[in-house]
């Protein structure tokens, strides 16, 4: 019996050992919370004023948006800024042609972007920004090198310049680390902004899979009833064999 | 049994050999006593196949095969088709279950020596279905057109045109295109909703029909139809399949949907395993990711196909790796003719076999880790070690099968 548990425990956990990490910039942990409704209410406000003038969510309806507890009413007066209805796909308010233009390439669909990111990359990534003469915008990122978005939130968090010192923590002390340091104070607070990057992460992982909250809820109802099962299958099971053993 | 109940299946016999069935299949098969845990996989791989044919079928329902709609329709039925992301859930988790189970069924098989004579045949049809699996896995990969889907694809693909003189012209006839396009994607839908699951389903009965002719081993590898009751010819360690494991199986069922629910409904992503983050973006043609692996269930071939890194023999090392890659699968349908072990389990087998079983799980399972990893020195020379225990298993096998201190058989099986 123990080989066999040994056996099951290998098989079963095997992929858990590839969770080692990934070589690159240590990522902030997202403070999220998906049932919080006011925060995930802000960082919508927030995803349709800043981020969905350039980028899509076109898999998206407006008035699934009632998920986070709005009306259609406010829906339509908080969240369509265009002239869609509320049953539409959230789509660009910029042509894709226009996008490539402006910025070199196409602003990605931001739909399901938290699935393929992460929501501490997406965290870290919102407060990477730095100032840098030598792009084309003026910006440039500490977890995403020579992104082609400018700064978008820069008035709210103020402006950033990189520092790099090398320090002496590394065996041949020519380790360099690189920091952010806030040059030009914007009109949020440092917590603040921290704050106001978090809702907005909040919201893209709501947005990414809508169906998340519902889907951990009737999944709790799924297990009681599996397990109820169980222990009816196996007395069903003890029952038919009593005559074997 | 009513009279009414008597007469209608009276009738239908006449027509049809129901009872008949019904008894050598069920009621009458008789299976070893002595089923362990390793003899739930059978009856749970073919309930992840009625799983993947119903929830592939609703998924066909909304779905698209178009390079441009593909990725959008996957969306659309995970938002606004309802619970068709329950649906397609249940379908992607599916794919990989359906690899757990049938690995560990395999593993039970050679646990337990039940490719071995009579059952070489049986053993056979398995890896049929076994290589139906994997191209079914593969199709299926690509129709979400994600990033994931395109460039996993792209070297599967061009793993054919490493082949030499037929190459190119093979991958251009899958493709029905120069490279991986639209054409290729609605030919692997074709291949994976129609002919695949066809050639599926009539292979898993070919290898039930097998089974119950020549009848399940255990986890002793004796047969139970050599020890039969004088009076009745019924073996006598033997119980029939219905009721006792029908009972049995379905506690097994229970068991495996908890597991199976739980990723379904708490990690349908299972951290990246399941559904990879990267295919959560669009396939785009221009950009290839930094790192490309296939899921989890491809990276020990995947791992082979990479650990070649010299040309040998005037032969490039990319077809090297494709040659070992195919071989790492096919060497498996070897296998009942590569034991010369005078036992079948591994019960009374000897130390050498028990080390080299050991040796032959902790290489794939190293192997399959690798695969996932982008290669660095260090890994490209453990993924050349392991390849080669991975291949001693099965080539040294007749020699040490041979000499291998074995335990005699029992006459009867035990509880």
């Amino acid at each position: 019996m123990n080989k066999i548990k040994i056996a099951i425990i290998i098989f079963l956990l095997a992929p858990l050992a590839a969770f080692a990490a990934e070589p690159g910039m240590p990522l902030d942990p997202a403070p999220i919370d998906p049932r919080d409704n006011e925060s995930l209410q802000r960082g919508a406000e927030t995803f349709v004023n800043y981020c969905l003038t350039c980028h899509g969510a076109s898999y998206m309806r407006y008035n699934r948006h009632r998920d986070l507890g709005y009306s259609e009413p406010e829906i339509l007066d908080k969240l369509v800024l265009t002239d869609q209805k509320v049953g539409d796909l959230m789509l660009s308010a910029m042509r894709e042609k226009e996008g490539e233009q402006w910025f070199g390439v196409v602003p990605p669909d931001l739909s399901v972007t938290a699935r393929a990111r992460g929501a501490d990359w997406l965290y870290t990534y919102l407060r990477a920004f730095y100032r840098d003469d030598s792009t084309v915008s003026g910006w440039n990122n500490l977890v995403f090198d020579r992104v082609a978005m400018p700064h978008v939130l820069w008035e709210l968090q103020g402006e950033q310049i990189l520092v790099t010192e090398t320090g002496g923590s590394g065996g041949d002390g020519k380790e360099e680390i690189q920091s952010l340091h806030l040059e030009v104070p914007g009109t949020l607070t440092s917590a603040e902004f921290d704050q106001y990057v978090a809702d907005l992460v909040n919201y893209m992982v709501y947005l990414s899979e809508p169906v998340a909250n519902y889907r951990k809820e009737l999944g709790l109802y799924v297990m009681l009833f599996l397990f109820f099962m169980l222990g009816l299958t196996y007395a069903l099971k003890r029952e038919y064999w009593r005559d074997v053993h | 049994m009513s009279k009414e109940k008597n007469s209608i299946m009276a009738w239908i016999d006449k027509r049809f050999p129901l009872t008949a069935n019904w008894k050598a299949h069920l009621t009458e098969y008789y299976a070893p006593k002595n089923f362990n845990f390793w003899y739930y996989f059978g009856s749970l791989a073919f309930l992840v196949l009625v799983n993947q044919f119903i929830t592939g079928i609703f998924l066909t329902m909304n779905y698209k095969p178009d390079a441009s709609l593909a990725f959008a329709s996957v969306e659309y039925i995970m938002r606004d088709v309802d619970y068709g992301w329950l649906i397609r859930y249940m379908h992607s988790t599916g794919a990989s279950m359906f690899f757990v189970v049938v690995y560990l069924h395999m593993f039970r098989g050679m646990m337990y020596g039940s490719y071995r004579k009579p059952r070489e045949l049986l053993w056979l049809i398995g890896m049929g279905i076994f290589f139906v699996l994997m191209s079914l896995a593969f199709t299926g990969y690509i129709l979400p057109w994600g990033q994931m889907s395109y460039w996993g694809a792209q070297v599967i693909v061009s793993m054919f045109g490493a082949i030499p003189v037929i190459g190119d012209t093979l991958s251009h006839w899958l493709l029905g295109d120069f490279m991986l396009s639209d054409a290729a994607l609605n030919r692997f839908f074709a291949y994976h909703v129609v002919t695949l699951p066809i050639l599926l389903l009539v292979l898993v009965v070919v290898h039930i029909i097998a089974l119950h002719e020549v009848g399940s081993n255990n986890p002793d590898g004796i047969e139970i139809k050599a020890n039969r009751d004088p009076q009745t010819n019924i073996p006598v360690d033997g119980i029939p399949f219905h009721p006792y494991y029908t009972v049995k199986d379905i506690f097994g069922v229970v068991a495996f949907l908890i597991v199976f629910c739980g990723i379904i409904f708490f990690a349908p992503e299972f951290g990246g395993y399941f559904l990879e983050h990267n295919n959560f973006i669009p396939a785009n043609t221009l950009q290839t990711p930094d790192h490309i692996a296939p899921v989890w269930y491809f990276t020990p071939y995947y791992s082979m196909l990479r650990a070649v890194t010299v040309n040998f023999l005037g032969v490039d090392a990319k077809l090297w790796g494709v040659i070992l890659m195919a071989a790492s699968v096919i060497i498996f349908a070897f296998l009942p003719w590569l034991d010369r072990s005078p036992v079948k389990s591994i019960r009374y087998k000897g130390p050498i076999f028990k080390f080299a079983l050991a040796m032959f799980v902790l290489s794939f399972v190293v192997l399959g880790f690798l695969g996932m990893k982008s290669p660095t020195p260090l890994y490209t020379l453990l993924a050349q070690i392991f390849t080669f225990i991975y291949f001693a298993f099965f080539i040294l096998m007749p020699w040490y099968s041979k000499i291998d201190k074995t335990k005699p058989e029992p006459t009867r099986v035990k509880e």
